[in-house]
């Protein structure tokens, strides 16, 4: 069966200056699937993302999103793009001068014809799916670090996007939030067919919820390829990320 | 549609129909945020009109839904049931079912609307909060930095190495040319306006008591005092709150350092020190401007202007100006610290602590100034 690509970089290279921070790098993620883009600090992530959101243009290789080449688009294209994207931010980046219930609502007012009270209902469900029924008339400055969050996740979902892009969504919860935060993911994922690409070392949380692993190293891709594979890797620096969970089982013994 | 028809079809749109039979709706193809406007709009309308007040909604040959869509069947639900029309859903594969159970907005509380305050309440409320946050907050911030201003002074371990130096330059120094280019072309229009209604008296001489007067007691450390709050005000009120959405002020707290301490006292003797200089640059400046107006439209020379105001300038003055350095330098610092320590909500609060600094400061100027004009009148 062949699956359908929803991102597909090809030879992706990026400078700042005179520091190079991505080499060579070429990755697919699929259809359905949570792709985790994993890494030691500095090896590139948070780069390659920002090129997957068009943030940094492309200088080098070429970068697809739902079969569009990035640095091809026009501005109109570019816009239509955003809209099948959700896009979670490691800080929650939720606008301050608004309630929570505004943020979300915001991508549902600027671009759906919806009544009010429709709009409404979406944005308590959304909030919902995320247990914060009750911020909705909350400022985010009003939120803990973990509600922060979950308000941004229900943001970036609010139009059914059929790509999510996470940056470090666990970075900071509590493993029970982090469960909870999983499952939806999950559901995501497995009832409106959502693909996912997710920066995290939340290392529970991949095992939970990943299908593909993307590991970069010093600006180049080191592995990829399923969890299972991941996990049986002999590359040392990918051996070593997940000897936590053998760590993990140790104790348990002891 | 009528309501005795046992069989007929609602259009949604040009590729929406939906089969209604016996009370049941056959929803098809795909109910995704693109069709839920459309379609809760017509479907609340039709089924209103109907008569019915049963209807079963049938998901079987439904083939996609997302959770707009889930949002939108309950939405014309629960506004149909407003008018006696209760809706029931029945059908669809295990996607949709899981669909709806997860998107069903019914399971999560809907939640409380804030509380409703009458006008009163509110005035009231406002009127307590402006005193206990304001004026109590910004006399407790004053008693903190004029205690600490006054025990620390020979104690310079409680605060950074050559600060007061660099805070003296930030301060000070840097605002000696723009004190200086208002000031002189102050002092310039103020001699140019004046100058016209003195020559039809043939008063021209009194350019000089009037530049003189007006430039050391009333004017130079007006405009110091506006000019620095601006600059500096809005710096300190940055900084500090700067300080404290990026919880640097938590971790010199956490080290066992006073922020009042180490931050604020550095500016305030900083502030005390070049503020006097900066009212004397701009002084001098106005009273140089005031002559330059005075030798080109009133024809007197430098010497005259310069032998007049030996006769003009009195102490008074003098002290007048350095008292009124010295009240603003404690209310620009005070001011800027005050904005600055009760940011809220990281980069939004820390442009608009920056704003209400700079105003709250010039105002404050500007009113320590008219009261300072009387006592020293």
């Amino acid at each position: 069966m062949t699956r359908n690509k929803v991102i597909e970089v090809e030879n992706l290279g990026a400078s700042f200056g005179d520091t190079r921070v991505l080499n060579d790098v070429s990755f697919s993620a699929y259809q359905g699937e949570v792709t985790i883009i994993l890494g030691s600090s500095g090896c590139g992530k948070s780069t390659v993302l920002k090129h997957l959101l068009g943030l940094y243009p492309i200088m080098q290789g070429t970068v697809k999103i739902l079969g569009q080449n990035v640095a091809e688009l026009t501005e109109k294209e570019q816009l239509e793009l955003y809209l099948k994207m959700g896009v979670f931010y490691q800080n929650g980046a939720l606008l301050n001068s608004m309630t929570v219930g505004e943020n979300v609502a915001l991508p549902l007012v600027q671009h759906t014809h919806l009544p009010d009270h429709l709009i409404n209902d979406i944005v308590y469900m959304k909030l919902g799916l995320v247990n914060l029924e009750n911020a909705f008339y909350k400022y985010p400055s009003e939120l803990s670090g973990g509600m922060l969050k979950r308000a941004a996740l229900a943001r970036a979902i609010a139009l059914d996007p059929p790509v999510l892009f996470c940056d470090e969504p666990g970075a900071g919860l509590d493993p029970i939030s982090l469960e909870s935060l999983d499952r939806l993911i999950i559901n995501l994922k497995e009832l409106l067919g959502m693909s996912i690409i997710m920066v995290t070392h939340e290392v529970s949380s991949i095992l939970r919820i990943a299908n593909r692993i993307i590991y970069l190293s010093k600006g180049n891709v080191l592995f990829e390829g399923t969890l299972k594979e991941a996990l049986a890797s002999t590359e040392e620096e990918v051996h070593q990320f997940f000897s936590v969970i053998d760590d993990a089982d140790k104790v348990k013994q002891k | 549609m009528k309501a005795e028809d046992t069989r007929y079809y609602i259009a949604i749109e040009k590729d929406t129909i939906y089969l209604l039979e016996n009370q049941t709706l056959y929803l098809t193809g795909t109910l995704t945020l693109r069709r839920v406007s459309v379609f809760s709009r017509k479907m609340i309308k039709e089924l209103k009109s109907s008569g019915l007040k049963n209807y079963i909604f049938n998901f079987d040959k439904l083939e996609s839904i997302d959770s707009a869509g889930v949002t939108a069947i309950f939405y014309i639900q629960k506004q149909l049931a407003q008018q006696g029309i209760k809706i029931r859903f029945e059908g669809g594969n295990e996607s949709i079912t899981r669909k709806i159970e997860l998107f069903r907005p019914e399971k999560f509380e809907e939640p409380a609307l804030p509380e409703k305050v009458n006008l009163f309440e509110k005035v009231g409320n406002s009127v307590s909060y402006f005193f206990s946050s304001y004026v109590f907050g910004f006399l407790t911030l004053a008693a903190n930095v004029f205690y600490f201003a006054v025990a620390d002074f020979f104690r310079p371990k409680m605060r950074k190495a050559g600060e007061v130096s660099n805070q003296a330059v930030l301060i000070g120094v840097n605002s000696v040319l723009i004190v200086v280019f208002m000031s002189y072309v102050i002092g310039l229009v103020l001699a140019l306006q004046s100058s016209g209604q003195l020559r039809n008296f043939g008063a021209n001489v009194f350019i000089v008591d009037l530049t003189v007067i007006a430039m050391m007691s009333q004017m130079g450390p007006l405009i110091t005092g506006i000019l620095v709050a601006g600059r500096s005000g809005s710096s300190i009120a940055a900084e500090i709150a700067t300080m404290k959405v990026t919880s640097e002020l938590d971790a010199l707290q956490t080290m066992g350092l006073n922020p009042i301490r180490f931050v604020v006292i550095p500016k305030l003797y900083a502030s005390l020190i070049t503020l006097p200089f900066l009212v004397i640059l701009a002084s001098v400046a106005g009273i140089v401007g005031g002559a330059t107006a005075a030798y080109f439209y009133l024809d007197i020379t430098p010497e005259v202007f310069i032998n007049r105001m030996g006769n003009v300038m009195r102490n008074k003055e003098l002290i007048t100006g350095f008292v009124k350095s010295q009240v603003y330098a404690c209310l620009i610092v005070l001011t800027g610290s005050f904005y600055g320590f009760r940011v809220v909500r990281g980069a939004e609060g820390v442009g608009k602590a920056t704003t209400a600094a700079v105003v709250v400061a010039i105002s404050l100027v500007i009113i320590a100034d008219s009261i300072l004009g009387l006592l020293f009148y």
